[in-house]
């Protein structure tokens, strides 16, 4: 019945229950009304268009954040970086599409492909850091964010700014530029073609074609890969490209799709999420959607949670931490595969 | 120009050098114990964010700074205990378990804070106490080198201490030894019949002890609350001093030093009008230039030594 090839399939599987049932309990633990509290975190994520919109929308950032970060860490690479990417790509946009004037179809283009070569440029940096003298990416990725928020914070401030805006925001996109909206009812926009055709062709890029081969030799093993030819230095360097361009990418589609000025006053948070994103799907770009739409399933109940009951949506990042530490943790349920290898050998035997 | 070192040539600037380098130390010197042996423990953001809501929120509701001290220094050591756990045990993934302790943290903290005191912005409802500062007799008097020693808080002092005791165990302990011994070669000091996991687990426990008092002291000290992710990258600022310290007591105490120089630069300068978003990034920028030209040199004596003739 329980196939031991398929055993990843249920440790995932058995992890995100775990994780599901945790949060009843806390929910237990603090909420004055559990069963209501636990009905809105389950149910007001699906119970109209409008919400399941929300989980929608929330799951298109996740994604290609989560395709970003499954690039790098099918390298082994652990960068980061996709979180201050993700932010400054989205401001460069911002840029593109508050200073600059362009015909309908064409401005939108413009500004995303921008951003997304802003997100690669970045990117590179700490990949070109570990590919010639083994700077630790991991740290670097992580000043990086830092260091872009600062940078993004200044140039919203003193280039962008709208001092008419109710907060802090940069004055509004043209509105050439602003992505239109998918289906009525909701606020799902075009953002999402361009998501799925990302997730599609990361997906060729790792499986059907040579880089992509080298891309998984390098992950495997790294020396293993330089001793058979192929130049691991460049492939850590063009992967940290790719996985920059689609966070770049990702940011500008974000900003274009869900605003209509620049607002974000703290990073965003999605590069970090990416992470658990990627985790769940072991790093594969087909499974990276399915784990982007559990996440926002869940933050958007969290979110509706946090509304109508009494429980903060914070909660959430505490079930967070604790997929990823049972989602990355090999010996995990490791008995129940020995188990289930036993009884294939005895049958087999 | 004249301004810039205007503002660091002063005794004030000195002192809060010593001020600002106190976390970043603890916590490198926390990466420094675990490193020996052979884990990185990228939880310390995470481990120092916890302690600084643990200290405060236990002073609050003991009434006691040195019962608060106690309860950041276990709340810390607890963090520690379930990353060993979990990457021990289950052999979770060592930076992805890291990563989680981090989020763990972030939003845990926020939700303990928002459950106990209604606010997820900070903890001034709460009535938390201060560990104090100690005037040291004597050195207090001498001229310039007095104002810039003497007055610091408490654990100001303990950083310098705990930085000469992690000298010591490393160099001069059983416990020391063992912990070198495993994060050289697991197997061969398995061999030995070194209990390694044990040895492990004890290095990361005590990693999570120094970077708990890094974290009491950023809501018990240098500020006197808790604010939503107060510790601001530090744990991460001091795995680049550790590895940078080339793994030694001493050069983690001195790089700490560097990069608390860098944050007590971006404090500083705030005097002066450079826009305060971009002096934020000086002590993160400080980092990364620090790592790259490390790595570099490491690169450069790696290659030297392979190209050297036989």
């Amino acid at each position: 019945m329980f196939k031991s090839k398929h055993f990843e399939y249920y440790r995932t599987a058995s992890v995100l229950l775990i994780a599901l049932l945790l949060t009843f309990i806390i929910i237990s633990f603090v909420s004055g009304q559990p069963l209501h509290t636990i009905y809105i975190f389950l149910y007001e994520p699906i119970s109209s268009l409008s919400h399941f919109g929300n989980v929608v929308e929330m799951a298109i950032p996740l994604t290609f954040t989560g395709l970003a970060l499954a690039l790098l860490f099918k390298m082994n690479m652990f960068n980061l970086g996709a979180e201050g990417t993700f932010y400054f790509a989205g401001l460069m946009a911002s840029f593109i599409a508050i200073r600059i004037s362009m015909n309908g179809a064409l401005h939108p283009l413009v500004c995303i492909m921008f951003g997304g070569i802003v997100g690669a440029a970045i990117s590179a940096i700490p990949g070109w850091l570990k590919a010639k003298w083994d700077v630790n990416e991991l740290v670097t990725s992580l000043m990086f964010n830092s260091i872009l928020y600062g940078v993004g914070q200044y140039l919203l401030n003193y280039k962008l700014r709208d001092s008419a805006a109710y907060q802090t925001a940069s004055f509004k996109f043209e509105s050439t530029a602003v992505l239109s909206k998918l289906i009525p009812g909701t606020r799902i926009h075009t953002g999402l073609i361009i998501v799925i055709v990302c997730v599609i062709l990361a997906h060729l890029f790792m499986y059907k074609t040579r880089w992509g081969y080298e891309l998984r030799m390098t992950g495997a093993n790294r020396e293993f890969a330089e001793y058979s030819g192929i130049k691991t230095g460049r492939v850590i360097i063009y992967v940290h490209l790719l996985a920059g361009l689609i966070a770049g990418i990702g940011g500008s589609v974000e900003v274009l799709g869900m605003y209509s000025r620049f607002q974000w006053n703290a990073l965003p948070g999605y590069g970090m999420d990416g992470a658990l994103v990627a985790m769940i799907a072991k790093n594969s770009p087909i499974g990276v959607v399915g784990a982007a739409l559990f996440l926002a399933y869940i933050r958007v109940g969290a979110d509706m949670m946090s509304r109508y009951s009494d429980v903060p949506s914070e909660m959430i990042s505490i079930i967070q931490a604790i997929i990823l530490l049972l989602v990355s943790a090999d010996q995990f349920l490791k008995f129940w595969k020995n188990r289930m290898l036993l009884k294939e050998a005895q049958k087999h035997a | 120009m004249h301004d810039f070192f205007a503002v660091i040539l002063t005794t004030d600037f000195a002192y809060s050098v010593l001020r600002v380098t106190t976390p970043i130390l603890f916590a490198a010197l926390g990466a420094l114990i675990s490193n020996r042996a052979g884990i990185v423990n990228i939880g310390l953001e995470g481990i120092m964010l916890t302690s600084a809501l643990m200290g405060v929120l236990i002073s609050a509701y003991t009434g006691s700074a040195w019962v608060g001290l106690l309860g950041a220094a276990l709340g810390g050591v607890l963090m520690a205990g379930m990353l060993a756990f979990f990457t021990l045990q289950f052999k979770t993934h060592l930076i992805l378990g890291g990563i989680a302790i981090n989020a763990f943290a972030a939003g845990g903290t926020i939700f303990v804070l928002y459950m106990l005191t209604g606010d997820k912005g900070t903890s001034s409802s709460l009535s938390s106490k201060v560990l104090p500062s100690i005037d040291i007799p004597l050195i207090k008097d001498i001229p310039v080198l007095g104002p810039i020693i003497s007055g610091h808080h408490v654990l100001t002092y303990m950083s310098i201490i705990a930085a000469i005791v992690v000298y010591y165990m490393l160099k001069r302990t059983p416990l020391g030894l063992q912990i070198r011994a495993v994060g050289e070669n697991i197997h061969a000091a398995e061999s030995v019949g070194i209990k390694v996991k044990k040895v492990q687990y004890i290095a990361l426990l005590l990693s999570g002890l120094f970077a708990s008092l890094g974290g009491a002291y950023m809501s018990m000290g240098y500020l006197s609350l808790f604010t939503r992710n107060m510790t601001a990258g530090r744990g991460w600022i001091a795995l680049a001093a550790e590895s940078m310290g080339r793994s030694t007591a001493v050069g983690t105490t001195v790089t700490s030093f560097l990069f608390g120089f860098a944050q007590a630069l971006s404090n500083a300068l705030q005097l002066l009008k450079i826009p305060a978003e971009l002096i934020s990034t000086v002590p993160y920028v400080a980092t990364v230039l620090g790592l790259v030209f490390y790595s570099i040199s490491v690169s450069r004596k790696a290659n030297k030594l392979m190209n050297k003739p036989k």
